[in-house]
Formats: structure tokens, sequence, C-alpha cells
């Protein structure tokens, strides 16, 4: 790497189809490897998804088809209770870990963070390469359990230990399904932290001249600080998945307590914990539904300023607020466990702070909303999943004070309640983000323009059906109906099942109304409108690169000077209500 | 015009999902915790409507006010802009203070009520019911006479047998009048001390009736402790996953006067 200056290009433009499209060192390619990743997975746990929402309300109909992807776990394509945990399991880890994490804070992240502080990559561009493929090991591991003997682990996500530790004994993909598990999560733990290192080093060695902390846009102070976060987070989850698969496979005792006689067979291990796994898995958990949340709130204020066309009421608190919920989620991970065992004493430790986050969150959307008071709010596909955003992370964030407070947590813990707030927050809000960032940045990304029409119709089936969805989870959760049950057997549950055929039909639904978008996305990607260099009137750096998409040293080999701090919205100026950050012209007054 | 729909949408959706709370009913289901049977789920239950006036409440003032600034401001001609009264400063002051002091006091009022059920032991008199949860089944074991419980071992368990506690009543005198039971046979108005343990891997304690939730930790031996008031026949359901026939696990309570509770543990010690 060159010494004498941070922009220096760390490596020539490459020229085969390999180098350039596959192993690329390129920020970019690797930012559109990322979310080509993401979309994989997210359409593959999508249909796990409908899979199990049919079976919840026809458990016993044959899905056409589903025989094709396991003979034990879908007999003549009727689910085994197991299998619906198994795809809940592999559900819930694609989602979270392939999708969540992946696309709002690698892809996006990737792409357009060394744009906004004007630099000509990342700083390890080979470290970059090394994430993304090291990812796409991970995702090919997770997906090998699909394929393997008895089938895909069933643990859930979580994967609770004792159960997810001992092997056999404790059901059908309990074998080498979970220990694909636990590899795929390790190696991805190393990818991700790869990554954030990245992140953080490109952040704050790479910025352009002019480009000071404070005059980052907001979305890449999200990125940055979610870095920290999943450096942090990361780094226990990696030790733990360990630990997990020597227990497994090694004859090791971290999880697995004494005198286990699981299947009639006393288990050889003595002395583990379970609590401990329940302790470290948190510990990583409740900071990452912050690396799913906190680019998409960065992402959202990014896109909202520049529809607004005025600046948010205050930039310095939003980026306060997203260091506050970063430093309070390392305090809250016992929030998960109130019910599990651990000293009742502790609950009201971990409640506290929980309680607290609705402060920084509540001040994000007060923010928002005042901001948009006075606006000349454009409304576009990309702002209405903006705005589609905050309502969402509204609905999804009160719920959470109910779960914050361990009284409550009696009745609603391990309730679908449970599985409305997080699909709503983080889920549902997270994706929202994402939808908004493409719309958005697809035509920096490809050079094209997005069909508006089909984002907006998109939009609304999208809008309408999450709410259908994920709304009527909240009602069940009061009604005391549990999760993770493949079928409802019991007095109480039978009475709820018209709520869940609701659910599955707005879930076919939407899922059906996500083709608009993957259609719009491939027909706009070849067919659409050519995109100008600066289509939405933005002002950060992003849009000063000569071309859409920028070429391969971002700004042709031109260091961007930066002016101004990023949102130079509604001013009088030369160009029109805007200014942007590369700029030497200085404002006329602001309104 | 998109924004005028939105802000339709986003207001006609907040009141869509406010009504089923308000009627307690959705296509026909009933959405609200079933009458409850203890004597701590008053606290509980008053815990959880008031955080739902207030979360309620906050709710419906964010989503109309999105709505209103969206139908104003949404796809206007480009005028003037004006900034909200009074800035960033105010909106900081009152979500501090207010939500603050609302998380605060819901926090310490919540407390109660946790610590009615965890803080205190049960009481001497209390009856001490002993459970396993294992895979797929919970068992109950009552003292019997001589008010002691034989030893577990872990490796004696024979469900074959019906010894699901693995107990030794040839070695071991305590054992041989233990009572075994796959329901939960208790008198109403005495307080119930249970205690916990797990055979195989993880699982958990719900009865909605009664307001409790508890975990079982393979290796833990947990108690918890709680009063029934009212006689019948309610649900007791495994939360934690623990495996294919987790939907499955599930057993009764059976709640009933002391006499016909009396009347049952003697037949059950015959």
């Amino acid at each position: 790497m060159s010494e004498a200056s941070p922009h220096a290009v760390h490596h020539a433009a490459p020229t085969g189809f390999i180098r350039k499209y596959v192993f690329s060192l390129d920020h970019k390619i690797i930012g559109l490897q990322y979310y080509a990743l993401a979309l994989v997975a997210v359409v593959t746990g999508m249909m796990l998804s409908w899979l199990m929402r049919i079976h919840l309300i026809a458990p016993n109909w044959p899905i056409p088809g589903l025989q094709f992807l396991s003979k034990v776990g879908a007999p003549g394509g009727v689910m085994t209770p197991e299998y619906y945990l198994s795809l809940m399991t592999m559900h819930g880890t694609l989602m979270v870990f392939f999708v969540l994490t992946n696309a709002p804070f690698a892809a996006f992240g990737n792409y357009f963070l060394p744009l906004q502080i004007g630099a000509e990559d990342m700083a390890f561009p080979r470290f970059n390469m090394m994430s993304f493929w090291t990812t796409f090991i991970a995702f090919c591991i997770l997906i090998s359990a699909f394929f393997v003997g008895d089938g895909p682990p069933l643990a859930g996500w979580t994967a609770y230990a004792p159960l997810s530790a001992v092997g056999k004994d404790s059901g059908p993909g309990e074998g080498l399904g979970q220990t694909l598990w636990a590899l795929s999560i390790f190696v991805f733990c190393i990818a991700s932290l790869l990554g954030a290192l990245n992140f953080i080093a490109t952040t704050l060695d790479l910025r352009t001249k002019g480009m000071t902390l404070a005059r980052m846009p907001i979305v890449t102070w999200a990125w940055f600080i979610t870095s920290c976060i999943a450096l942090l987070a990361f780094a226990v989850l990696m030790p733990a998945c360990l630990l997990l698969i020597l227990d497994r496979v090694g004859g090791t005792s971290f999880f697995i307590p004494s005198g286990l006689n699981i299947s009639d067979h006393i288990q050889p291990h003595q002395g583990g914990s379970p609590l401990l796994w329940q302790h470290l898995f948190w510990f990583f958990g409740h900071p990452e539904v912050y690396i799913a949340i906190l680019p998409a709130i960065g992402i959202v204020s990014h896109i909202l300023i520049n529809s607004m066309r005025k600046p948010m009421l205050s930039n310095k608190v939003i980026i306060y607020c997203m260091m506050g919920i970063g430093f309070l989620s390392y305090m809250v991970w016992g929030h998960h466990m109130f019910l599990s065992g651990m000293n009742p004493f502790s609950a009201l430790v971990f409640s506290f702070p929980t309680l607290m986050i609705t402060i920084p969150a509540t001040i994000m959307t007060l923010i928002w909303l005042g901001s948009l008071y006075g606006s000349n709010l454009r409304i576009n596909a990309a702002s209405l999943f903006c705005l589609g955003f905050i309502s969402m992370f509204v609905s999804g964030g009160v719920s959470g004070f109910f779960l914050a407070q361990p009284s409550i947590d009696i009745y609603l813990h391990a309730t679908y309640f449970v599985v409305g707030h997080f699909h709503m927050v983080m889920g549902v809000a997270a994706i929202f983000g994402i939808f908004a960032g493409t719309y958005f940045w697809f035509p920096k990304m490809t050079g094209h323009m997005m069909n508006e029409t089909w984002g907006r119709l998109h939009f609304w089936f999208t809008f309408i059906g999450t709410y259908c969805i994920f709304m009527p989870f909240h009602y069940l959760g009061l009604a005391g109906n549990v999760r993770r049950y493949s079928a409802f057997t019991d007095d109480f549950l039978v009475p709820l099942l018209p709520v869940h055929k609701f659910i599955t039909y707005s879930a076919l639904f939407t899922g059906a109304a996500q083709l608009i978008f993957l259609c719009n996305l491939i027909y706009s990607r070849f067919k659409g409108p050519q995109a100008t260099a600066n289509p939405w009137e933005a002002t950060s750096l992003e849009w000063s690169t000569p071309s859409s998409p920028p070429p391969f040293d971002n700004f042709g080999g031109q260091h961007p000077v930066v002016y101004h701090d990023p949102y130079q919205y509604g001013v009088q100026s030369s160009t029109a209500d805007y200014l942007m950050q590369t700029s030497p012209e200085r404002a006329g007054e602001t309104p | 015009m998109g924004g005028k729909i939105f802000a339709v949408l986003v207001i006609v959706i907040a009141i869509a999902s406010a009504v089923p709370i308000i009627s307690h009913t959705f296509l026909g289901a009933s959405v609200t915790p079933p009458e409850d049977i203890s004597t701590h789920g008053a606290e509980i239950d008053k815990q959880l409507d008031e955080t739902m006036v207030e979360a309620g409440l906050s709710f419906l003032a964010a989503q109309f006010v999105l709505g209103f600034f969206v139908w104003q401001f949404g796809g206007r001609k480009a005028g003037p802009l004006k900034n909200f009264p009074g800035g960033a400063k105010y909106l900081v002051l009152a979500a501090v203070l207010l939500v603050g002091a609302e998380a605060i006091a819901l926090g310490a009022l919540g407390t109660k009520a946790w610590a009615r059920v965890y803080f205190q032991p049960a009481s001497a008199d209390a009856l001490p019911i002993q459970v396993q949860a294992g895979q797929f089944a919970f068992y109950f074991r009552y003292a019997g006479p001589d008010g002691k419980f034989g030893v577990i071992h872990p490796e004696k368990i024979d469900e074959g047998n019906s010894n699901f506690f693995g107990l030794d009543p040839e070695n071991d005198i305590p054992a041989r009048d233990d009572i075994t039971s796959g329901e939960l046979v208790i008198p109403a108005n005495k307080e119930i001390h249970l205690m916990m343990h797990a055979k195989d891997v993880g699982h958990s304690f719900y009865v909605r009736e009664l307001r409790i939730q508890q975990d079982f930790v393979p290796g833990l031996d947990l108690s918890l402790h709680f009063t029934a008031t009212k006689v019948g026949k309610y649900e007791i359901v495994c939360t934690q996953l623990c495996g294919l026939g987790h939907y499955n696990m599930k057993a009764y309570l059976n709640v009933m006067s002391q006499d016909d509770f009396d009347k049952w543990l003697k037949a059950q010690s015959q």
C-alpha cells in the first residue's frame, strides 16, 4: 500500500472477467455481490416462511414438490413436525445473518461508504474480497445442511444448548445438520469481523480532503457505528460457536451438564452450563438487532433528507442517538433471558437499560416527524419506503416496551407477541430500509432508473401486506399463542386458527407482491431509462462521481474536495435548491 | 397524490390495528389473556393494561402525526420551507422527560409484580411438588405421607416401567411412598412450591391462566411458587423449543377443592 497518499489506488483496474466480476477487489462489485447473495438468501428465507405458514393452517395438506426437498422431512409432501422446526431454524438463520446483516450493512456499506467519504476503495481491498467469499462459503455450508442425512438443524436460530450440543440423541437434524449450522455461523463471524475492521479503518483513514467526521452523511455514520458494534458482537459469537462445535464433535462439555438422560442414553458429559450458551449468544444476539436496524436508520435518514429538500432538525442528535443505542445494546442481552433461570434480581438490571433504549428511539422518531413538518417532501418509491419505515419502526418499537418489563414478559415470553415485535422492528423495518436504499441508489449502481409506477405499487402492496401479517401476531401473543409450534393441537390454540389463516393468506399475498420488485430490478437493470449522474439532486459525494456506475477508481482520477456539511438542501445556489458537498460555492441564506 | 394516499393509509392502519385490542376480538377469536386464576396475576394484568394504554397512545399519536405531516407536505408544490417550532431541542427534551419518566414509572411499578413471583421464597407451609420436564412430557411427583422425596437417579429412568423420575425404592426408603402423576393436581387457595428440573434438554412451564412461565434448565434446580384460586382444568404447555414433539408437549393442571385434593392424593397412594 502506498504511504504517500491515502487516496492512492491500491490496485490496478482488472481486465479479465474473473478478476473484474468474481474475485474482484473493487468495493462496488463486492457490494453488488453481497446484495446478490442477500437476494438469494431472502428469496430462500421467504419461501421457507411460506412453507411454514401453509403447514400451520393445513398440517396434513401435501405441498406439491416438497418431497423432493426432503424425502424424510416431507414424505409425500406433508411436512413432519421436526421438518417444520428445521425450516424455521433455516428461515431465522438465513434472514438474520445473510439478509439483515448482509444487505443494509455489507452490501450498501461496501458500495457507498468509500464513495461517500471520497475514497477510491476500502482500506484493505483484499480483506474485502476475502470477507465476501468467506461469507459465501458460510452460506454454502448452511445450505448444505438441507442435503445431509437427517436434514437441517431444528434447534432454532438461537441454537439453545443442550438441544444443540448433545448430537443425534436429541432429535432429527441434531446430527451433522447442527454441526454445519455452527460451522457456518463460525465462518460468517470471521467474515463479518474482517468486514467491520475494514469499514472502521476506511472511515477513519481514507476520508478525502475536507471530509471531517462531522461532514460525513448520517448513513456513513450509521455504517461506522454498526461496524464498531459488529466488531464486538461477532467477536463473542465466533468463540461461542467454536465451543459448541467442540461440545458436539470434541467431547467437551462447555454447555452440557452432567446426568442428562436423552433418548434413554445417559450423556457422557459433565460440568457444563446451558446458560453459558445463552449468555454468549445473546451478548451477540442483542447487538445484532442493532447491526440490522442502524444501517436502515441511516439509509432512511439520508434518503428522507434528500426527499424533504431540507436537513433534519438535527443531524448530530440522530448520530448521538445511534451511538447511544449502540452503547446500550451491550447492556441489555439479559432481557432475552428473564425466565431462563438466571438470578431474578438481574432481570431488573437488564430491564432498566432496555427501557432506556426507548429514549434515543423516541428522539429519532420525533426528529424524523418534526423534520417532515414544513418540508417539500417528494413522494416516490424510495421516500415512500422511508415513510413506511418510520411507521413500522414505531409499531415494532412500542411492543418492545411490553417485553422490556420482566413482569409482563412472564405472560408474553415465547408467544407470537415476541415474533410480531422483532419481525416488525428488525425484520420489516430493516427490509424497508433496504428497499428504500435500492430505489434510491439503483441509478448510481447500474446507470439505469427503476420503474417508478411499479415501485409505488410494490410499496402499497408491501406496506399493507406486512401490517396484515405482523400486527395479528401481537393479538395471538396476547391470547397466549406459543411460538415454535408446528401445529396447534392445544385446546386453547384451536380457536385462534382463523387468525393464523388470515396471516397465512397475507403472507402469500405479500410474498407474491415481491415479484413486482424482482421484475422491476431485473428489467430496469437492462431496459430502464438512462440515469444521469445525480438524478435525485442530492448533495453527498456518491453523486459527484463522473458517471453512473462510477468508474473503477470512483472519481475518475480526481480527489474530491469537500466544502460543506452533507445536507445543504433548501439553500439558494446557482444549481437549484441544493449545494453538493464538492461545490466550492457558498450558499445564500437558508430559509 | 401518493402522499395523500399514504397519509390516509397510515391512519386507517393505525385505527384498524387498535380495534382488536380495544374490542378484545379479531376475526371471531378472543385475543386477550384468559381469566386470571392466580393470586399474583392481577398485578401482571394491571401492568399489561397500563403499558397497553401508554404504548397504544404513543403508537396512535406517532402514526397520526406521520399521516398528518405527509398529507400536508407530501408531494406539495415546492414552497417556502419551514422548521418545526422550537427545533430539535424541545423534541429531545420531551422525549427524555416524558419517555424517561414513563419508562422509570412503568419499570418501578412492574418490579412489584415481578418481585411477588420471584423475590420471596415459597412459604414454609406451601405444598411441595416436583416437576420433571423431558422430551416430550411433564411428570409430577408428590412426597407422600413421609413428606420426603426420594433421590433421583437419571440412569434409572425407565418410562416403560413407569419409573419416570429414576427412583430407587429398593434402596431408598423416602422414594417408596412418592406419588407420580402425569397431571398436576393441586388444591385451590393453597400455595404450591414447584421444584423444577429437566431430564434432558431445555423446556418451559407455561400456564396462561396462572400467569406463570419459567424455563427448565438442565443441570439447574429451579423453583417457583404460586397459588391458584379457581377450581378447573387448565393446560400446561412447553414454551422452550425442545425438539420434534415440542408442539405436543403438554399436561393438565387440575385445580381442586382441598377436600377433593385430599381424596385424590389418598387414592393415589394406595
